[in-house]
Formats: structure tokens, C-alpha cells, sequence
């Protein structure tokens, strides 16, 4: 399974993937639309890349299935289905399932690799990992 | 017992229809109820005016106004009058704070012969506004079994004789949901309400609200339980309710700031799954988290509230329930609940009864149902009770008014007072379980002993002073009811808090109202009177604001958030109480605060008071209780705790030195009842209400329900 993979030192916070993913989704360069989302922090080494490893943790927890593995193995959220209760945000170890007061839905990196093109460091890259 | 789709789909025959165009919910509401005359068959929208929403808010509060309007002083709860309401209340339906999918619902109980008032989950009350209707009032007695069809896709709404030939709740909703829904995905889109033979048989039945598990790919049912509610509705020849609505969102509520609300609830469900593994665990057991708690700290009903833990209470741990019930699974009895404490066990195979054999998958065992049809019968059988569960459920008959009456019953029989010719050959002894399932087949069925049983507890002690001649003093001590209504399963003696909270508590003694006694015995953090009346009128009021709105009880205290126990008044858990300020304010678009909240309980809370006087109700001398409430009524009780009673006494001063034990119950008993008048005293005081337990003219004109049909009622009180 490909999921997008990430070296953090090597991130110098550009903000391109976040501009890339939400330009793509939400039609607008907006940080807080993206499914991948970069940010400073105090530990090592500095910076935070925060996006889904597609673990599977949150299919459990959807009242309505809404949620399940592609036969890639990403795991893919049926906007059709979702009823909206964040569920799976609050579930989720990592909070790589994003929300925004915009978006009804929530939403996540369905590792398209889109942002991974671009980034212009190889801070992050697509990885295959075992399922 | 096995009823097919096919005969369903065909013995459909509309006795009345109204085509409607579903309203478009505003930040709430629906604007519109819906109005049912089963009489008649004449269905008729209502609607709902701005002061039904600024004075009763929602929930539970329209249906007291409409129960109010629909009956007379002198109106019985057979009487063609009596209506059943169901609401949702404005903050009902969301799908992003857990706990907001409950349905209230508001009838005369036949028990109690006052108000008696629900809290359900399963999917009907919000599927109800969604459908375009903030409330469904169900008046009149049919002559015939009717269904009620409610389908807000297409706009319509039918009554309709259906061949139904059961008396099992679970195949009603069953067969209904199969036979309304499309698909199999459709499934998810119908809720039912119904009841079993139970409700034909004795003042005790409830209703099950159903929705569909699309894990577990079966029909599930929770029960608005308390008060009979489910007898009046086959006193009216309701068969079921059902409702379809497809177009759930999340946002069908059409809230004023969504974003508030989403942000709500994305705390509290991180919360929830960051702690509750080492809180409630409510995830893995539900509210039988409780069990090993309450046997720990003598709290657990044993023997009809004898006792309040047993050796044998570990084989009804919370660890066994664990085991016993399906983990990992989402099991929220509305869409988006990630406290999820609706267990279910599941693949389960019956022993007894009409359905002995099958496999089926039984919710629950809640807490109280453990207790009320285990440990309170002297039963310490895991599969036991869940077999108890089920057979209540599908007879449609209240697990916990059950299970205190038969431990009344088994309390009688062990006195000597019933014996084997009365109750038709069952040997109803603590612990016999043949005998305790065969009751409840009996009860659910009609038959036997179970005829006298079904009356519940008020009218048994009639039955046994009266016939046979039972002393009606020690009858009153031991039977645990109060109003009417049977006690819920927590043991009260030691928490004077607690036995107002059972006591005072305006439709009986049900916890939902209050539930003080960690604070008051185990914590000690209200000592004083005015500390126990302070929370005798906070919490209440509290609590009865999550009737008002849809909203469940559980996740505002049976989680807390980190570094809640450090403040000050953690039992609030402040974070929470502001977290429910933003989504109602997130919903309506009003600007409440904390304050108001409560005004808004007070004012439906006083009116509830009021509708009980109105009735005939609501007095000082009605909130009278058992004494097995307070302390112990025999020596066997005393003995079995004498180092605490001794102590205690002691500690009032008396010199119990070569006093008998029979002496030291009677000061104790003068003790322990003085300290309830005088609690009693404080709570009205600080409720506004007269020392007869009378809401003032200022109480109520403060609370901006002095209407003059109000007024006239508390006049005649003043
Ligand atoms: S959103 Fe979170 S829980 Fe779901 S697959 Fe991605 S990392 Fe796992
Ligand atoms: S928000 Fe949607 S995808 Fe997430 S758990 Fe709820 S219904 Fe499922
Ligand atoms: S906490 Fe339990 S009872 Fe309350 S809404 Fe959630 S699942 Fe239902």
C-alpha cells in the first residue's frame, strides 16, 4: 500500500504541499483545507508533517461505514454516506482526519501524491509499506 | 410467532392518510406537530407557536404542554384524553456531539396516575423533526390495532390496520423495518416504536425505540421504560410507530453556526477516546461499568435494597459483562455517539420461553438491568439476566420496575406472606431463578401470579393487606415505590442527598434526576442541609435541560476532561456544561449562558410540579418514601451492618449500651426521618415552593409561567 511518507528534517515549511492538496480539493490555497498539514514545533526536529498513514484506525468508529479500505488499501471516506459526526476525527491516533466549519464532511490524504511532486525537498515522498 | 414481510406488505389497508410538504427546519425547529386523533383517525399539523419554544424550549417540555392541554383534573390515564407525546427538542439530531439523538416522551402513567416522562435513544424523535414535525401527539383509543406510518421522504403520513399477530416487540420492529425499508440500505432510514404482550398485561409497559445496526445487520431497540408508558399505548390499540426519513446531513438541523458546534464535539469525542479506557469505560461495558463499583461500596441492591452488596456480587462483575459483550464495535444508539454505550451480547441462545433455542442478539444488560434482574433478586447469574433482559424487552415491560417489584414479591414471599398456593406453585424465594424467569414469562404473558404482579407495587400492597392480610405498615416500609413508581437500582440508606433525590424527583423515584450519592457519602462534599438543598435544586435542574433538548445524560459527567477533578466544582464538570451552552447557542442562534440554562429547566421543571398538583399530586405528603430508603427496616439489616449503625449512633450521642437491637432501629428511624423532613425543608426553600412543597405565585411569575390556568391551580394550594 502507498502512503505518503515523510522525512521532517527535511522540511523547510513552504507550505507547498498544503497549498497543493487544498488547491486541489477545496479549490482554494487555504492551509487549514488541506489533508496534509505542516507545522513548527518545539521538539525535535522542529517541524510537525501531519497526514494520515492510512492505518485504518477510524473504520471502526463510523456509525455508517462511511469509511473503508480501497483495494489499494488507502482508506477512503464515502462522502455519500458520512453523516458528519466526527467520529472518526475524534478517533483518529494521529489527527490526520481534518475538518473545517466549511466542509460538512471530513476529510483525509487518500495518498493521490499530488503534494509529493511538488514538494521541492523530498520532505515527503511516496512510500509503499506493508498493510 | 414468525411474521413475513410479504403478509405485512399485503394486509396494509389505510384507514386515514395526510399528505404534507415536510417543513424546513430553521436552527431547530420545525415549526410544525403533529397531531393524531386514533378515535377519529383524523390526522391534522399543529403549530408549534413562538411560546411553546420561548416558555418549554422542546423535548420533554412540549410534551407537558401539550398533555396539559389535552387533559382534564380529573382524567385517568385510560381515558380516550390521555395523550402520548414524543419530542426531540431543539438540539435533537445533531450528529456531532455524542448523546443527541433522544426522543422524550410525556403520557399519565398508569402507575403513578400523574405525569411520567422518557428519555429514549433509537433513531424515531429525530427522524420525526426531520420529517417536519417537532412533536407527534397521539390522542384517543383506536378500536382496532393500528400502525401510524410516518414517511418524511414523501411527505406523507397513514394510519393503517396491519396484520401483525405477535406479541414480541423485536419481531415488530423487525418485520417493519423490512417491510417499510427499500434496500437493504434503506434499513438504516426507518425507526419503530412498539411494544409487546407485556403492555397488554400488566401497568408496566414501556416502548422500544428501534434503529438499524448495519454492522450487526439487525434491528435494535432502547426503551423509554419507565411509568407504562407502553400500556397506555396499547390502551389506545397502538401497534407501532413507524418513521422513514433518508436525508440525514449533519447539518438537517440547520444551525445557526455549524462551525460551533463541530468544534464541540470534535474536543469532547478526543476526549472520549483518550480517557474513557481509563475512565467509565462505557465503550466496553456501557453503564455496567457500575457493577463492580456499586458492590464495592455497598450500593448495589441486593435482596430487595436489603443489602447493598454481596459476596457473590463478583460474578456479575463488570468484568464478566465485558466479556460477555461484542468489543470494537460502534454501538451508539444515535448516529455520531462515540461514547457508544449501547453493548449488546451478541449470538445469544435462549433457554426458556416461546423462543427457547434461537440465537438472538440482546442489548444490554444496562447497569440497572443487571441489578433489578440480578442482584436484587439474589441472583448472581451473568446469563441469567441477560436472558431476564431480552424476555423484557420483548414483552415491552420495564426491566427496572420489574425488577423491584418481583423483589418486593420475593421479600413477601419469604415473609410468609405469600405463599405457594397464592403465587400458583412458584417458590419465589431470593435466588431461585426457575421461579423468577417463570414470573416473568407469566407477567409478560398475562398469566398465573403474574396478573397481580403486572399491577406494580402501589397496588400490590392493597392486594396483599387486603386479601391476605398482610400488615400494611411493614408492606409500606419494604415496598420500594414511591408515587407509584418503582425505585432504580441504587441503594439510598446511606446518602440523605440521594433520598431526596429519589424522593423529590417529580414523576418518582428515578435517578435521572439526581444521582448525589458519591457527593454526599462517599466524597462529602455537601454536609450541610443548605449544601444538600443547593444540589437538590442545581442538579435537577440541570439534568431535566438534556429532556428539554434530545440530549443524553452520559457524556457530560461519564467522561471528564483532563484536569476536571482539580476545580472546584468538578461535579459540574464546567467544561461540559459550557461545551452544551455553545451547541445549543451553535443550533438556535440565541446567546445563552450557563444561567439561563437552568432558567429554562426551571420554568418546565415548576410546571411539572404544577401539572402534578393539578392532578391531585405534587404535595409535600407525596414525596414521602419507603423507609427501606432510609435504613433498615428489620434486624437482619441493622445486624448485617451493626458496626456502622452502632457507630453512627454513638455518634448521635446515644448510649446504646444494653440496648436491644429493635430499640436501636426505632432511634434510628426517628433519626433518619426527622434528617429527611428537615431536608425536605431546605430543597423547597430553595426551589421557591411553599413548605407543602407548593411552587410561590413569585416562583412562578419569576419563571414567566404564571399563566392564569397556572396560577389557578397553585391558588387553591396557597
Ligand atoms: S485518518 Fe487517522 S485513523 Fe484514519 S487511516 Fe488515517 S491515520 Fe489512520
Ligand atoms: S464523520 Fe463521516 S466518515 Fe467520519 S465517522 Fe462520521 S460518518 Fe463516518
Ligand atoms: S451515551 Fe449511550 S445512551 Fe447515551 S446517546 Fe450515547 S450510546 Fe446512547
Amino acid at each position: 500500500m502507498k502512503i505518503v511518507g515523510k522525512n521532517e528534517e527535511e522540511c523547510i515549511l513552504c507550505g507547498t504541499c498544503e497549498a497543493v492538496c487544498s488547491e486541489y480539493y477545496f479549490k482554494e490555497d487555504n492551509r487549514e483545507k488541506s489533508a496534509i498539514q505542516v507545522s513548527e514545533i518545539d521538539e525535535d526536529p522542529g517541524v510537525d508533517i501531519n497526514v494520515c498513514n492510512q492505518c485504518g484506525e477510524c473504520i471502526r468508529f463510523c456509525p455508517v461505514l462511511a469509511l473503508s479500505r480501497a483495494k489499494s488499501g488507502t482508506v477512503i471516506l464515502n462522502k455519500k454516506k458520512c453523516i458528519a459526526c466526527f467520529n472518526c476525527v475524534g478517533a483518529c491516533p494521529t489527527e490526520s482526519m481534518f475538518y473545517h466549519e466549511d466542509a460538512v464532511n471530513p476529510f483525509k490524504c487518500i495518498a493521490c501524491a499530488r503534494c509529493t511532486k511538488e514538494c521541492p525537498t523530498e520532505a515527503i515522498f511516496m512510500e509503499e509499506v506493508e498493510l | 410467532m414468525t411474521i413475513s414481510v410479504e403478509d405485512v406488505r399485503t394486509s396494509r389497508k389505510v384507514l386515514a392518510e395526510m399528505d404534507y410538504t415536510p417543513a424546513k427546519i430553521d436552527k431547530g425547529y420545525a415549526g410544525q406537530s403533529l397531531y393524531v386523533n386514533l378515535s377519529e383517525a383524523r390526522i391534522e399539523p399543529k403549530t408549534v407557536t413562538q411560546e411553546m419554544k420561548d416558555i418549554f424550549t422542546g423535548g420533554k417540555g412540549f410534551g407537558l404542554r401539550y398533555l396539559w392541554q389535552a387533559v382534564t383534573p380529573d382524567t385517568k390515564w385510560n381515558d380516550p384524553e390521555n395523550e402520548i407525546v414524543i419530542s426531540a427538542g431543539p438540539i435533537g439530531g445533531i450528529t456531532q456531539y455524542p448523546g443527541s439523538g433522544k426522543s422524550l416522551v410525556v403520557t399519565l402513567s398508569p402507575t403513578t396516575g400523574s405525569v411520567i416522562d422518557s428519555n429514549v435513544g433509537g433513531y424515531f424523535g429525530p427522524y420525526l423533526k426531520f420529517s417536519g414535525w417537532d412533536a407527534l401527539e397521539l390522542q384517543g383509543k383506536s378500536d382496532k390495532d393500528v400502525v401510524l406510518y410516518i414517511d418524511g421522504d414523501k411527505g406523507k403520513v397513514t394510519l393503517e390496520e396491519i396484520e401483525l399477530e405477535t406479541g414480541a416487540s423485536h419481531l415488530i420492529s423487525e418485520v417493519l423495518t423490512e417491510a417499510f425499508a427499500e434496500s437493504e440500505e434503506d434499513k438504516q432510514h426507518i425507526s419503530v416504536v412498539s411494544t409487546g404482550s407485556g403492555a397488554d398485561n400488566t401497568l408496566i409497559g414501556m416502548l422500544n425505540f428501534s434503529w438499524y445496526d448495519p454492522r450487526r445487520q439487525v434491528v435494535r431497540m432502547k426503551q423509554a421504560g419507565r411509568g407504562g408508558i407502553g400500556t397506555v399505548f396499547r390502551d389506545k390499540k397502538l401497534k407501532a410507530l413507524v418513521v422513514r426519513f433518508s436525508g440525514l446531513t449533519g447539518k438537517n438541523n440547520n444551525p445557526a453556526d455549524f462551525g460551533k458546534i463541530q468544534r464541540a464535539g470534535v474536543k469532547i469525542h478526543r476526549e472520549i477516546n483518550k480517557f474513557d479506557d481509563v475512565q467509565c469505560r462505557m465503550r466496553q461495558v456501557g453503564t455496567a461499568n457500575l457493577m463492580t463499583v456499586m458492590n464495592d461500596y455497598d450500593l448495589l441492591p441486593v435482596m430487595n435494597f436489603k443489602y447493598g452488596s454481596h459476596p457473590e456480587g463478583k460474578k456479575i462483575s463488570t468484568e464478566v459483562f465485558i466479556s460477555k459483550f461484542t468489543q470494537n464495535v460502534y454501538d451508539g444508539c444515535w448516529y455520531g455517539c462515540s461514547m457508544s454505550c449501547c453493548k449488546a451480547v451478541d449470538g445469544f441462545e435462549l433457554k426458556t420461553g416461546p423462543f427457547k433455542g434461537e440465537k438472538v442478539v440482546v442489548d444490554g444488560p444496562e447497569y440497572e438491568n443487571a441489578a433489578a434482574l440480578g442482584s436484587n433478586w439474589g441472583i448472581f447469574d451473568p446469563d441469567f439476566i441477560i436472558e431476564a433482559n431480552f424476555y423484557c424487552d420483548t414483552y415491552g415491560i420495564d426491566t427496572i420496575s420489574t425488577g423491584t417489584m418481583v423483589a418486593f414479591i420475593m421479600e413477601c414471599y419469604e415473609k410468609g406472606i405469600l405463599n405457594k398456593e397464592i403465587t400458583g406453585g412458584l417458590e419465589l424465594n431470593f435466588g431461585n431463578k426457575e421461579a423468577a424467569m417463570e414470573l416473568l414469562h407469566q407477567l409478560g404473558q398475562g398469566k398465573g401470579f403474574g396478573k397481580i404482579a403486572g399491577l406494580a407495587i402501589r397496588r400490590m400492597k392493597k392486594v396483599f393487606a387486603e386479601e391476605y392480610g398482610a400488615d400494611s405498615n411493614f408492606l409500606q416500609d419494604i415496598g420500594m415505590e414511591a408515587k407509584g413508581l418503582e425505585y432504580s437500582e441504587y441503594l439510598s440508606k446511606e446518602s440523605l442527598a440521594q433520598q431526596g433525590g429519589f424522593g423529590l424527583a417529580n414523576k418518582g423515584p428515578q435517578h435521572d434526576e439526581a444521582w448525589l450519592i458519591f457527593m454526599d457519602m462517599v466524597n462529602n462534599q455537601i454536609p450541610t442541609f443548605e449544601d444538600k438543598a443547593e444540589a437538590l435544586h442545581y442538579f435537577p435542574m440541570f439534568r431535566t435541560w438534556f429532556g428539554l433538548q434530545g440530549l443524553c445524560k452520559l457524556p457530560w459527567n461519564d467522561i471528564e476532561p483532563e484536569g476536571n477533578k482539580q476545580l472546584e466544582e468538578a461535579n459540574k464538570v464546567p467544561e461540559h456544561v459550557q461545551n452544551y451552552v455553545d451547541i445549543y447557542n451553535g443550533v438556535t442562534g440565541k446567546n445563552i449562558d450557563k444561567e439561563e440554562l437552568i432558567r429554562q429547566s426551571e420554568r418546565v421543571y415548576n410546571f411539572q410540579r404544577v401539572f402534578n398538583l393539578r392532578l391531585g399530586f405534587g404535595r409535600r405528603e407525596h414525596d414521602r418514601v419507603p423507609y427501606r430508603s432510609q435504613g433498615p427496616v428489620t434486624a437482619e439489616e441493622y445486624e448485617s451492618r451493626q458496626e456502622r449503625y452502632d457507630g453512627q449512633l454513638k455518634e448521635l450521642g446515644f448510649d446504646i449500651e444494653g440496648m436491644s437491637t429493635e430499640d436501636k432501629m426505632k432511634v434510628m428511624r426517628k433519626h433518619r426521618e426527622d434528617m429527611y423532613e428537615k431536608l425536605i425543608d431546605a430543597v423547597y426553600l430553595r426551589r421557591g415552593w411553599t413548605n407543602d412543597g407548593v411552587p410561590k405565585l413569585e416562583t412562578l411569575k419569576a419563571l414567566g409561567i404564571d399563566f392564569p390556568e397556572v396560577v389557578d391551580v397553585v391558588k387553591k394550594h396557597l
